[in-house]
């Protein structure tokens, strides 16, 4: 008599999180709704992307918002065949590793080509910027080959 | 008066273009995660039985105590546990508290309302129900309730089938302890 | 410093498990308990790693410790970690002396929700995550960059499949396993070029339970204790950009602080969900892969129960240890995007 069958309940986690940012990410989330892109410089002179407020090595404070290109190289790349909910694009990208001109480190974001067949390491590229920008990571709709139309 | 904390880290410094912008502060970052959760064996005992206005525990093979709702192990064995136990809809308040503000969310709750702890007849623990049908200020340790369901076209898979417990103007228990190493299923 | 030893272990993987996490971790507990004849009142301590996102809920842990007769009161800790993490505090509540005894345990039912995506919320939460990036294809980015290097090749990944496939027949809690030649696995489809569908975690229900003990009571209640000679764990910076995804330093110093290679390594159970992450692994612990066994579990590619899977490793590494399959085991976990966060420990049998 008794009902054997798998009881399953549907659960959503929601939040609405606004999150502060602080001076030094919120001079990298300014730079983006300006429509630039920021990192900091460490002690040997080198810029960090996207910036921090500590050197991850030496744990000193970092105080110098330097603006570096929105162009840049193709460090790594992974295909996204199949995109998810809430990922950029419903139809297939690359994930990328991206170092702009002027960085030392690579930051994430999403190439938009046609097919794995069109990413190569090494590859140039630049942001393609929303026409409306917020100061947020997605202001950087994605990046594009450097010569694309 | 003390004086301002000095910020731990020293100013920073803008390039050309941010100087004259307002600042970023916040950033909306929403977050959202979809679950198909499975309730259990024990548990969809429990919620199955409830849908029919009854009331599923589980006795320790240990103690003997009795708890509610059942998990599939009691707490005072560690053990797995399938003797599940019917329990009548009876009970008394353990405890209870008088609410006066709303909740965001939760606009069917009527203010004030009354949560309290519940123990039904023959179990050992309690649990959270809203007591109703009495004036808060007469809601007192020990008194009797009873569950008050919603009609049977409403009845679903869920504890919510209880609307709220409802005094049944029986003589209060008298407690004399919160201890539950008692003797199993008895008040105590 | 006393002698802990690893005296028993239980686990299970399963695709998809129907019950409820305290349903499916208690029958292990039970297990480890029996075999060791230590009861509830015989456990001087219990510490236990899992994840609210796994459940959906807070304090979702709270749910499981029915199975470890809390009542009356426990002394009792948790780790928002894998299991192993767990251990590690277990281990150093033995070794100063509060605890003879320790119930270890692990446990993620990952299959409720969508655990590609509950992993993107570990990523930084202003500058990665709001782009919701799933944990298969950050992983493709660490193996491209292998790849470009030479540090791998496809047929290196495809090898490491394959072996952990075919041990994994002899594995009941294995989810994937079987006879596949290299070409066959190179003939697959890419999942996320440049990974394939077997050079990524075999996502598995489950939990593993451990029991630790120290000096005379370990000897009692095992016959051959897999002696922790030594633990430690370390963690990577989580700024990406800074990060060499072809080294993990966090593995390096951990290995380098237990003294992996001061001597023969029988048996290495590594934590590695990818494939690459293996080839990884075995030069970040200075393991000689000639002589050593990697992972005759089968290893993450044929059974990762997210949360369990390191103690898991340390359990499949202690049993080769208690059956004489091994004299001296290393065991690795791992936790975080590209091993950021790695726990090393060499068991040794008398």
């Amino acid at each position: 008599m008794a009902d054997d069958t798998v009881l399953r309940g549907h659960v959503t986690l929601e939040y609405p999180f606004t999150r502060s940012t602080g001076p030094v990410v919120g001079a990298f989330l300014t730079g983006l709704r300006e429509g630039v892109i920021v990192g900091i410089r460490r002690a040997d002179g080198s810029v960090l992307v996207p910036p921090c407020e500590y050197d991850p090595e030496t744990a000193e404070p970092l105080t110098e918002i330097v603006e570096v290109a929105d162009t840049g190289v193709v460090t790594s790349w992974c295909w996204n065949g199949a995109p998810r909910e809430r990922q950029p694009f419903t139809s297939p990208y690359a994930w990328a590793l991206i170092t702009l001109d002027g960085a030392a480190t690579p930051m994430l974001h999403a190439v938009r080509v046609d097919s794995p067949a069109a990413m190569q390491t090494g590859m140039r590229v630049r942001a393609k910027w929303r026409a409306e920008r917020e100061g947020h990571i997605s202001d950087i709709e994605c990046f594009v080959p450097e010569d694309a139309s | 008066m003390t004086a301002p904390l000095d910020p731990v880290a020293p100013p920073i410094t803008l390039p050309p273009s941010l100087r004259d912008v307002e600042p970023v502060q916040r950033v909306r970052t929403p977050f959202r995660l979809d679950y198909e959760v499975s309730a259990g064996r024990s548990m969809a005992a429990y919620l199955r039985a409830m849908k029919e206005k009854r009331i599923l525990g589980e006795r320790c093979p240990v103690t003997g105590q009795v708890f509610v709702p059942p998990r599939g192990v009691t707490p005072t064995s560690g053990l797995v546990t399938t003797e599940l136990v019917e329990l009548p809809d009876r009970g008394y308040v353990e405890s209870f508290c008088v609410t006066r503000v709303p909740i965001p969310g939760r606009d069917d709750l009527q203010l004030p309302y009354v949560s309290a702890w519940i123990v039904l007849d023959g179990a050992s623990v309690g649990f959270l129900g809203l007591v109703a049908d009495i004036p808060p200020e007469e809601v007192r340790l020990g008194l009797r309730v009873q569950a008050v369901w919603r009609p049977d076209d409403e009845l679903g898979e869920t504890a919510d089938n209880i609307k709220y417990w409802a005094p049944t103007g029986e003589p209060d228990v008298e407690i004399t302890s919160y201890e539950y190493v008692g003797q199993p299923g008895e008040a105590p | 410093m006393t002698d802990i030893a690893i005296v028993a272990y239980a686990a299970r993987q399963q695709a998809e498990v129907e019950e409820n996490e305290l349903e499916m971790i208690a029958p292990l507990i039970e297990q480890v308990r029996s075999e060791t004849g230590l009861g509830p009142d015989d456990i001087d301590f219990t510490c236990s790693g899992s994840s609210d996102f796994l459940a959906g809920a807070a304090f979702s842990f709270v749910l499981t410790l029915d199975a470890t007769r809390p009542v009356p009161p426990i002394v009792e800790s948790h780790v928002e970690m894998d299991g192993a993490w767990a251990l590690y505090e277990a281990w150093v509540k033995l070794q100063i002396g509060e605890a003879k005894t320790a119930l270890v345990y692990g446990y993620g039912k990952s299959s409720p929700g969508s655990l590609r995506d509950v992993l993107a919320t570990q990523l930084d939460p202003y500058t990665v995550a709001p782009l919701w990036p799933d944990a298969f294809g950050i992983a493709g980015l660490q193996a491209r960059l292998m790849l470009d290097a030479g540090d791998v090749t496809e047929r290196d990944l495809a090898e490491v499949a394959a072996r952990s496939l075919a041990d994994a027949a002899d594995n009941p809690n294995a989810v994937r396993a079987g006879a596949h030649s290299i070409d066959e696995l190179l003939a697959e489809p890419y999942l996320h070029d440049p990974l394939r569908a077997h050079d990524c975690p075999a996502r598995a229900d489950g939990g593993a339970a451990v029991i630790l003990a120290a000096d005379d009571v370990a000897r009692r209640v095992c016959e051959r204790p897999a002696w922790i000679r030594a633990i430690d764990h370390r963690m990577d910076v989580h700024h990406f950009g800074v990060r060499d995804p072809r080294r993990a330093r966090s593995a390096e110093l951990a290995a380098q602080a237990v003294g992996v290679t001061s001597d023969k390594v029988d048996v290495a159970e590594l934590d590695a969900p990818f494939s690459h992450q293996e080839p990884l692994l075995v030069r970040a612990l200075g393991l000689d892969a000639a002589n050593t066994r990697i992972n005759p579990s089968g290893g993450s590619l044929t059974g990762h129960v997210m949360m369990a899977a390191g103690l898991v490793r340390l359990g499949e590494a202690a049993t080769r240890v208690h059956r004489g399959d091994a004299d001296r085991a290393v065991a690795h976990a791992t936790s975080g995007p590209w091993l950021q966060q790695n726990l090393v420990a060499v068991l040794e049998g008398d």
